[in-house]
């Protein structure tokens, strides 16, 4: 395999240069994902049936610790990958770390805004409205989870393998995805709870 | 319904009990056969385990070929149903099933498996590279549409064939209307495959963005190729949507949600929307490859360059764009109003444009040119005028105000077999034909070939020309019978006689591939069609690493100059060359994937669980593994060159 | 060669057949509204033909000209890249035939969307058309009825027909009056509709509805004023009432005959429009 070493480890092969591609080509594929659950929650937003609207179960607590607790660790994802390329190992398993805790803490809040939801009726049945609800919300917290295994995985190899151009390529590509699902919440903080709220 | 009720077939006759043990029986036949004759670890080294993209595209093709004869049978169960007025070979439930899975089956586990076994076979040799960007992700994508085609396929002997329609609309797939499992096999052979699908469209975009050969700019690509590059793109946009939908659709049948349902705000023709905003632009995803191959062949025969090529490339870009903008004409009689159906009136009817610009270019590549009528040529003329009947109805179904009347009808029937059979079966049948000798080292017989092509294309015409007469007069598409007084009878026999036909044509291509096997000369060289693309630059069959060495390529027509204009198609000394190593964990995965399919049709859900930590667990083993794959030594490569030269 | 007799044999059959004694049911209209669609029909098919007939001849052309077999050995084709102003052409043929099925699209779009020409004096006569599995009610609510899987109207006025539907996704047609439109669960669409002179006509669900599909179908009688008037009079003189209790019964999965009541389903069981529609369904 030939190293270019005039390029940043994760770009420094051309099967890393590939692997990078490939995954911002999957991240074209995500937005649609995510768009097109946006559109159908603005088409069912108020099928509310004989269920609650969003003003009536929204809390707005809950959602900004959410935020910027994702919006932190979007910061420490990034700080991580600028770690890494000036090559300090330990302070990018640092910041991968608190990047992932962050995950989990976020995940958390989550699960407790799920409970508080369907606690006061307004759960995956309820109407078209909680469906689309959930399920948005659902699949953003299923890509976080998912980010969670995915990030401990590469901390793990990181720390045994140490930064290998291999290495520093999944966490580039882990530092994409994660970037991605912070985007994905600043529009479910904005058209889901701001406009829902007001 | 109690639980073990749900495995039942809802409504049994003979000939599903017959299929039942026909199935069980081949099954075993296969075990024996394969123990018999100790092919077990041939088969799992050479073909379940390969990464190898030319392996892959057999595999798919071989796959599509089953499909096709799948569909085929229950195409001509519609047909000989309809065939006579109050007939009662089906009853009405038997016959919903058998129109929905002919739809599914040929679309998704039919077409799209045909078109993407070329794109394996043929993109990498055609830009000069040793695989796909991501062999293994290949392999996964193949094994997923695979088990996501089985899982459909042992639909109609355990519990139930989805009775929707393929386009399965909502509230009539829910469950208040669909008690059987059916819909859930639905959605779940589509979410795997399309996963599969969707895989597919990320590899081949990375692979001719970055894996060119050295001189090939992406305006020297080889038609094929754009067409393969236009087309992922549009899986990549389009397949989301798609699984979104599906997996709303789940939710409602599963856990109760309202989606779709038509109480507490659900919404019916969401699911109408979202599945034509992926099934709109699906349709070109069939078909745009096979313009591809149209386009290869065409220029092979007529012994000339493609004519205005750029106009080509530029036709298919905006195709594909005006594919995502047109779904609407699938429901101009949802009562959307005068102005929305215009505008979609508009975007549909345009088109055909770009579509009327690739049918003129092909026909000006025959002019002043060579033409010989070989099978694969036969079929791309063919495809030309019995395409432009289909596709002119196209624009009169375009016109809203008239859709009215065509929509649902039988008119609407013939127009999209009028399109996808000249566009996409023929263009597969001539793509067979042409690559055939690349795959395999030898021709199939052209006599049979000629037959085989005159009964498909002319009972193309008898079957589906009289179903534009039935349409317009008033008969409804679905409906599983009809009463003498209508007058249908006499459309619907003359459509039953060129069924037979169809399956007489398709029976002898069958045979031909029997009899080539048997007879056909195996001393045809590379290049046994004079063709023009660096795929038949390499030896056939084809050594797994493709090239020996990367060729230059100083046109969209490499080897054709190198063959006459002494362009230099390789330079330098050969290389060892890296290689990826086999696996068996795509089809691992895949096998767990049709488990954990299968229990959530039947809401099993402690098998659910394990299945989805296995599906984790593999994913997990991928994260972990090192593997750097293998090198070919530059002796290997000369013993290998040596001995294909040599043959 | 063979073939392209073939081709238009088959292409001269069907224009016989089109214009031939026995007209297709679309094409025999008995309305303004179905006369546009017709109209619009038989116009685009001669267009196209023409577009059809284009091909067929550059085709044909082209395959007996420069067959290899009608050459000499050492012949090579040129090779051509292509030529703007003949690709020009090719761009703009079709553009303007587009452009003009467009205009006659977008024309016709609102003359089938709005009241009939020729109706626009009297008030239309708006009908009920729901659908459930597998079979049509119409309700009158001017005269205070209602049938099953029957039709009747009068030729003088316009017919506003508002459709829904009890179960999954239907169509209302009647080809010889007009194109067809959706009958949804959670929204009213409507459909306008005449009928120029009596007689009677078939009327279906287009849209695939589930196991009784092909049975789903009703007949429409067209009559004059006086004779509509006097047919509400002798239901209302001999039909039972509608019950909310019997409608339920009637909604369930199945086929029936035809049936005749006085009184409609709307006041206990109304159309899913206005405050009825959509979004507050799931509070009845």
């Amino acid at each position: 395999m030939k190293i270019d070493n005039s390029l940043p480890l994760e770009y420094s092969t051309e099967e890393n240069q590939t692997k990078i591609l490939g995954f911002w080509i999957f991240l074209g594929a995500e937005i649609m994902l995510f768009a097109t659950l946006f559109a159908s929650y603005f088409v069912l937003v108020d099928r509310t049936g004989s269920g609650p609207t969003g003003a009536e179960i929204f809390e707005i607590t809950p959602v900004l610790i959410e935020t910027i607790v994702l919006l932190t660790s979007s910061f420490t994802i990034g700080l991580a990958i600028h770690a890494m390329r000036i090559g300090n190992k330990k302070a990018m398993m640092a910041f991968l770390t608190t990047t992932l805790l962050l995950g989990a803490g976020f995940l958390g809040v989550e699960i407790y805004e799920f409970v508080h939801y369907v606690s006061i009726g307004a759960g995956l049945q309820t109407s078209a409205f909680t469906s689309i609800l959930l399920l948005t919300l659902g699949t953003h917290g299923a890509h976080v989870t998912f980010g969670l295994f995915w990030g401990l995985f590469i901390l793990m190899q990181v720390r045994k393998q140490g930064l290998t151009p291999e290495t520093a390529n999944k966490s580039f590509i882990f530092s994409l995805y994660w970037h991605f699902l912070d985007v994905v919440w600043i529009f479910i903080f904005s058209f889901v709870y701001l406009k829902g709220m007001m | 319904m109690d639980f073990f009720d749900r495995f039942a077939v809802p409504h049994p006759s003979p000939a599903i009990y017959a299929s039942m043990v026909a199935i069980g029986l081949t099954v075993v036949a296969i075990i024996a056969g394969l123990t018999y004759f100790k092919k077990w670890g041939y088969l799992w080294r050479e073909w379940l385990t390969t990464v190898d993209h030319k392996r892959i595209g057999i595999m798919y093709l071989i796959s599509a070929l089953l499909m096709l004869f799948r569909g085929g049978v229950d195409a001509i169960m519609m047909r000989a149903q309809l065939a006579v007025p109050e007939n009662g070979l089906l009853d009405a439930q038997h016959y919903n099933e058998v129109f929905t899975t002919h739809g599914l089956v040929m679309i998704i586990f039919m077409a799209m498996p045909f078109v993407i076994a070329f794109m394996n076979f043929v993109v990498p040799l055609q830009i000069g590279a040793r695989d796909v960007a991501f062999p293994r992700l290949n392999a996964l994508s193949f094994w997923l549409f695979f088990m996501g085609a089985m899982l459909l396929n042992i639909s109609f002997v355990i519990g139930g064939s989805p009775d929707s329609g393929w386009t399965s609309y909502f509230p009539l797939a829910g469950n208040e209307f669909s008690e059987s499992v059916g819909t859930n096999y639905y959605m779940f052979a589509l979410q795997i495959s399309g996963l599969g699908t969707m895989i597919t469209g990320i590899n081949f975009i990375t692979t001719i963005l970055k894996m060119r050969a050295p001189g090939m700019t992406l305006m020297k690509m080889p038609m094929f190729t754009w067409s393969t590059l236009v087309t992922n793109v549009i899986i990549v946009f389009a397949f989301p949507v798609l699984t979104v939908a599906l997996l709303m659709g789940t939710m409602d049948r599963l856990f109760a949600t309202n989606f779709f349902t038509t109480a507490n705000g659900g919404m019916d023709m969401l699911w109408a929307n979202l599945f034509w905003v992926w099934g709109h632009p699906e349709v070109y995803i069939l078909i745009l490859p096979a313009f591809g191959i149209y386009s290869e062949v065409i220029s092979t025969f007529a012994r000339r360059n493609l004519y205005g090529y750029k106009s080509m490339v530029g036709s298919m870009v905006i195709i594909s764009l005006l594919s995502f903008l047109v779904w609407t004409h699938h429901f101009f009689t949802m009562g959307q109003g005068a102005l929305t159906n215009s505008i979609f009136s508009i975007t549909t009817m345009a088109i055909a444009v770009p579509t009327g610009v690739k049918i003129f270019n092909w026909l000006f590549t025959l002019w002043k040119g060579k033409i010989e009528f070989t099978v694969p040529m036969l079929y791309s003329i063919g495809f030309i005028p019995i395409f432009t009947i289909g596709g002119v109805t196209g624009v009169m179904l375009g016109m809203s105000a008239a859709d009215y009347q065509y929509h649902n009808t039988m008119f609407l029937v013939a127009h999209f077999h009028m399109v996808i059979l000249p566009g996409v079966v023929f263009a597969m049948l001539a793509g067979l034909t042409y690559y055939w000798p690349k795959m395999f080292g030898f021709k199939l017989n052209e006599r049979i070939g000629k037959w085989a092509f005159w009964f498909i294309s002319i009972n193309t015409l008898v079957t589906f020309m009289p179903m534009f007469i039935s349409g317009l007069d008033g008969q409804a598409r679905r409906m599983y019978t009809y009463s003498e007084s209508t007058g249908f009878g006499i459309w619907n026999m003359i459509s039953f006689i060129g069924a037979i036909g169809l399956a007489i044509g398709f029976a002898l291509i069958v045979y031909n591939v029997y009899y080539s096997i048997r007879y056909s000369p195996r001393n045809i060289g590379s290049d046994p069609w004079d063709a023009r693309s660096l795929e038949w630059a390499t030896h056939s069959p084809v050594p797994e690493y493709n090239f020996a060495q990367v060729p230059h390529v100083n046109s969209s027509e490499a080897f054709w100059d190198s063959k006459k204009n002494g362009h230099v198609l390789y330079k330098g000394e050969l290389e060892k060359i890296h290689m990826p190593n086999n696996s068996g964990m795509p089809f691992i995965m895949a096998c767990i994937f049709f488990l954990w399919g299968f229990a959530f049709i039947f809401a099993m859900w402690t098998t659910v669980i394990i299945t989805t930590i296995g599906i984790f667990a593999c994913l997990a083993h991928r994260s972990f593994e090192q593997d750097h794959g293998r090198y070919i030594s530059v002796r290997e490569i000369e013993e290998t060159e040596k001995k294909l030269r040599g043959a | 060669m063979k073939r392209k007799w073939f081709f238009l044999t088959v292409v001269f059959t069907i224009i016989t057949v089109l214009t031939g004694c026995e007209p297709l049911t679309v094409l025999d209209p008995k309305g303004p509204q179905a006369q546009t669609q017709a109209n619009d029909i038989m116009l685009s098919i001669l267009l196209m033909s023409f577009i059809v007939i284009v091909v067929f001849v550059l085709l044909v052309f082209m395959l007996v000209k420069y067959r290899a077999s009608k050459q000499s050995v050492d012949y090579e084709p040129p090779h051509i890249e292509g030529n703007a102003i003949v690709e020009a052409i090719c761009v703009g043929i079709p553009v303007l035939i587009v452009v003009f099925l467009s205009i006659v699209s977008v024309q016709s779009n609102y003359k089938v969307e709005a009241r009939p020409v020729g109706y626009e004096d009297k008030k239309p006569l708006v009908v009920y058309a729901s659908t459930s599995n597998w079979k049509w009610h119409f309700s009158y609510p001017e005269e205070n009825i209602e049938t099953v899987n029957y039709l009747y109207i009068p030729t003088d006025r316009a017919l506003e027909f508002k459709l829904y539907s009890y179960g999954p996704i239907t169509s209302f047609w009647i080809p010889q009056l007009g194109g067809q439109k959706y009958a949804m669960a959670d929204m009213v669409t409507t459909l306008h509709l005449a009928a120029d002179a009596p007689g009677e006509f078939m009327g279906r669900n287009a849209n695939f509805s589930g196991k009784g599909f092909a049975e789903n179908t009703f007949n429409v009688k067209a009559m004059p004023e006086a004779k509509f008037n006097e047919w509400v009079k002798e239901v209302k003189e001999t039909a039972k009432p509608l019950t909310e209790e019997h409608f339920n019964e009637l909604i369930k999965p199945g086929h029936l005959g035809q049936l005749t009541f006085t009184g409609t389903h709307l006041d206990f069981s109304p159309a899913p429009e206005g405050e009825n529609g959509g979004h507050n369904h799931g509070s009845k």
